[in-house]
C-alpha cells in the first residue's frame, strides 16, 4: 500500500506535469482538458465537504454550479453589451473582471446553499436526497424560462475575464489561475478537515446523537458545511463558465449533479484527493472514450460499479487501503 | 432532603393506546446512584429518552438543577449539564479512541466553530480528553480506531465521553451490558466513586451491579414506579417481587 501523502503528491505534480508537458509538444488543447479537470475537481472538492465530511448526499449542487456560471454569464453579458444590470432598483454595471466574478459567484452560492440548507436539512437520508434534486430542478426550469438571458440556448460570452496582470486568454495562464484556486480549496479543505469543526462535523455524520449528547448541533454544522460546499462549488462554476465561455441552463442540471457525485465516488469518499482523482478518470474517459464510443458513460458506469462492488474507499483508498468515508 | 439535581415530575408518555410511562416522578439527589430497574417493554428507554431530549413528553416535565428543561433541546440538557451514556454504543466508529473523546471536549468548550487549528493539536482538548481516558483506563488506546475497540472498551469510551462534559448529572443507560465479569466488576467500582463528583440515574439489567451500587431504587412496570426506595426496602417489597423479581427472589 501506499501512503496516502505520496498518492497526493503524485497526483498534483501530474497534474502539474501534463500542460507543461503539452507546452512543449504544443497541445493546447490538452491544457484545456486538464483545465476542464481541475475545475470539475474544485466542484468536487466543494461537494465533498458536504458529502465526504458531512454525509449530506446533495443531489442539487448543480444549483451552485449553475449559479457561479450564471453569476459570470450575466455579469459578463452586461460588461460586453455596455448594458446596465437593473436590480432592486439599482443600475449596476457588467464586469469582466474575474476576481469581482469569483466573489459574486461565492456569495451568491454561499447565499443559495444558506436557504436551500435551512430547508432540506430538517430531513435526512432519501428524503434529503429528493429536496435539493427538487431544488436543482426549479433553478434548471427558472434558468431555462430567463429569456433575458438566452433561455434554453444559453449565454455565449466573446472574450474570456481579465484577471490582473494574467493574459487569460493563453490556455497554460488560465490553466494557472484555475490550478491555484484548487491548491487554495484543497488547502482550506485539509484545515477544516483537520480543525474542531472538521472532527465535529465528521461525528455528525456518523453518530448524531452522540454530537447532540455533547451538547453541539448536528443540524448548525452540516448548515455550515453546506453552505461552505455550495460557497465552492459555485466558484468552481464561474471558472467552467470562463472556460467555455459559455453558459446554459445544463450547468443547472440534476445529470450534472449526479456527475459530481460519481466523480467523488470514483476518487474516494471523504478523501482529500478523491474529487481530484475523479475529476481527472472522468475528463480522460470522457475524451478518449468519447472519441470511440458515445455511449462511453457505460464504462464510466461499469468503473462506478466496480468501485462501489470492490472498492469502497475510490481509487485513492484502493492505492492507500484507507477505506472511505460511510454515508 | 436538599433540592434534587435531577428531577421529573408526573412524566407521561403514551404511544398510540400504549402508555409507556406513566405519571413518572423521579429525583435524583446529589452524591447518589438512582438506578432505574424493570422488566424489558417496562418504558425505561423511553424514560431516558424524555429525561435527556430525545421525546417530549405528552404531560409533565423534567428540571436540572432546579430548573425546568422539558422544553430544551438534548444539547440544550448538555450544556446545561447532563452526560449521557447509550444503551448501544454511540460513537464514531471511523475515528481513533482520542477524536471521540475530544469531541466530547469540544462540545464542553462550547465552541466548534474553529477551522483553521488542528483540533488535535489543541492543549486545551486533548487535556481533557487525555485525562478522561485516564480515568476510565483507555489511555493506552487513543490512537486505536474505536471500531477496533472490543465491546468492554466501546462501553469505557461511552463513559470517557460523558467524564469531558464534567455533568453535574449522569444518565446511564445500560453501562454494564455485554460486559464480562470483570469488565463490571471493574465499571461498578468506578462508578462507586464516580457518584461522589455527579449523581448518577442509572438504567441497568445486571442486578449484581444495581444492589452493590444504588442508593436508591425506583422499580418500573408497565411505565409506572411502583415503588422507590433503598436496596433492602426493594428486595423485601412484596409489589416489586411479584411484579419484577420473581417470587424466588
Amino acid at each position: 500500500m501506499i501512503p496516502e501523502r505520496l498518492v497526493n503528491w503524485i497526483v498534483f505534480a501530474g497534474l502539474l506535469a501534463v500542460p507543461l508537458w503539452a507546452i512543449v509538444v504544443d497541445e493546447p488543447f490538452t491544457i484545456t482538458l486538464v483545465t476542464r479537470a481541475v475545475i470539475l475537481a474544485i466542484a468536487a472538492v466543494g461537494l465533498n465537504i458536504a458529502l465526504g465530511i458531512g454525509g449530506l448526499v446533495s443531489l442539487g449542487h448543480a444549483v451552485f454550479f449553475g449559479l457561479g456560471g450564471y453569476a459570470m454569464g450575466i455579469l459578463a453579458y452586461h460588461a460586453q453589451t455596455y448594458t446596465s444590470l437593473d436590480l432592486f432598483g439599482l443600475s449596476l454595471a457588467g464586469t469582466k473582471s474575474m476576481p469581482i466574478i469569483w466573489l459574486v459567484a461565492v456569495v451568491m452560492s454561499a447565499l443559495a446553499a444558506w436557504i436551500i440548507g435551512l430547508l432540506s436539512l430538517r430531513t435526512s437520508g432519501v428524503y434529503f436526497i429528493m429536496i435539493t434534486l427538487a431544488f436543482g430542478q426549479m433553478f434548471y426550469y427558472f434558468a431555462i424560462s430567463w429569456s433575458t438571458y438566452g433561455g434554453e440556448d444559453g449565454l455565449s460570452i466573446y472574450v474570456r475575464n481579465g484577471f490582473p496582470g494574467l493574459n487569460t486568454l493563453v490556455p497554460i495562464q488560465f490553466f494557472g489561475l484555475c490550478f491555484a484556486l484548487l491548491c487554495i480549496v484543497l488547502f482550506l479543505n485539509a484545515r477544516l478537515q483537520n480543525a474542531p469543526f472538521g472532527l465535529a462535523l465528521n461525528a455528525a455524520r456518523q453518530v448524531p446523537t452522540r454530537v447532540e449528547t455533547v451538547g453541539l448541533n448536528p443540524m448548525r454544522l452540516k448548515l455550515v458545511a453546506f453552505v461552505i460546499s455550495g460557497a465552492i462549488t459555485g466558484l468552481a462554476g464561474a471558472l467552467f463558465a470562463d472556460l467555455n465561455r459559455f453558459v446554459s441552463p445544463t450547468m443547472f442540471s440534476w445529470q450534472l449533479s449526479g456527475e459530481l457525485i460519481v466523480l467523488i465516488i470514483i476518487g474516494g469518499v471523504g478523501r482529500l484527493y478523491g474529487p481530484v482523482v475523479g475529476a481527472c478518470l472522468f475528463v480522460a474517459l470522457e475524451h478518449w472514450l468519447g472519441a470511440l464510443t458515445e455511449f462511453w458513460h457505460v464504462y464510466l458506469g461499469l468503473i462506478l460499479l466496480a468501485i462501489v462492488l470492490f472498492a469502497r474507499g475510490g481509487i485513492i483508498g484502493l492505492l492507500t487501503g484507507k477505506e472511505g468515508a460511510h454515508v | 432532603m436538599s433540592e434534587p439535581i435531577l428531577a421529573t415530575r408526573n412524566l407521561r408518555k403514551s404511544f398510540g393506546a400504549l402508555t409507556a410511562t406513566d405519571d413518572v416522578s423521579i429525583d435524583l439527589y446529589a452524591g447518589e446512584i438512582h438506578a432505574i430497574i424493570g422488566p424489558n417493554g417496562a418504558g425505561k428507554s423511553t424514560l431516558i429518552a424524555q429525561i435527556c431530549g430525545g421525546l417530549r413528553p405528552d404531560a409533565g416535565s423534567v428540571h436540572l438543577l432546579g430548573r425546568e428543561v422539558t422544553q430544551d433541546s438534548t444539547q440544550a440538557r448538555a450544556r446545561a449539564g447532563l452526560g449521557r451514556t447509550f444503551q448501544i454504543s454511540a460513537l464514531a466508529m471511523e475515528d481513533s479512541v482520542l477524536e471521540n473523546v475530544v469531541l466530547g471536549a469540544l462540545g464542553a468548550s462550547g465552541n466548534p466553530w474553529r477551522f483553521w487549528s488542528r483540533a488535535l493539536s489543541d492543549a486545551s482538548l486533548t487535556a481533557k480528553a487525555e485525562a478522561a481516558l485516564e480515568r476510565v483506563g483507555l489511555i493506552e488506546h487513543r490512537h486505536t480506531r474505536c471500531a477496533e475497540l472490543s465491546h468492554g472498551q466501546r462501553r469505557q469510551l461511552e463513559v470517557a465521553v460523558a467524564l469531558t462534559l464534567t455533568p453535574k448529572a449522569f444518565v446511564m443507560d445500560e453501562p454494564m451490558a455485554g460486559l464480562g465479569a470483570e469488565g463490571s466488576k471493574l465499571l461498578t467500582a468506578f462508578l462507586d466513586q464516580l457518584r461522589a463528583e455527579a449523581p448518577i440515574l442509572l438504567v441497568e439489567h445486571d442486578m449484581d451491579a444495581v444492589f452493590a451500587l444504588a442508593d436508591r431504587i425506583s422499580v418500573l412496570v408497565y411505565g409506572q414506579v411502583i415503588a422507590t426506595g433503598t436496596v433492602d426496602e426493594i428486595r423485601q417489597s412484596h409489589a416489586v417481587r411479584e411484579a419484577y423479581l420473581g417470587e424466588e427472589a
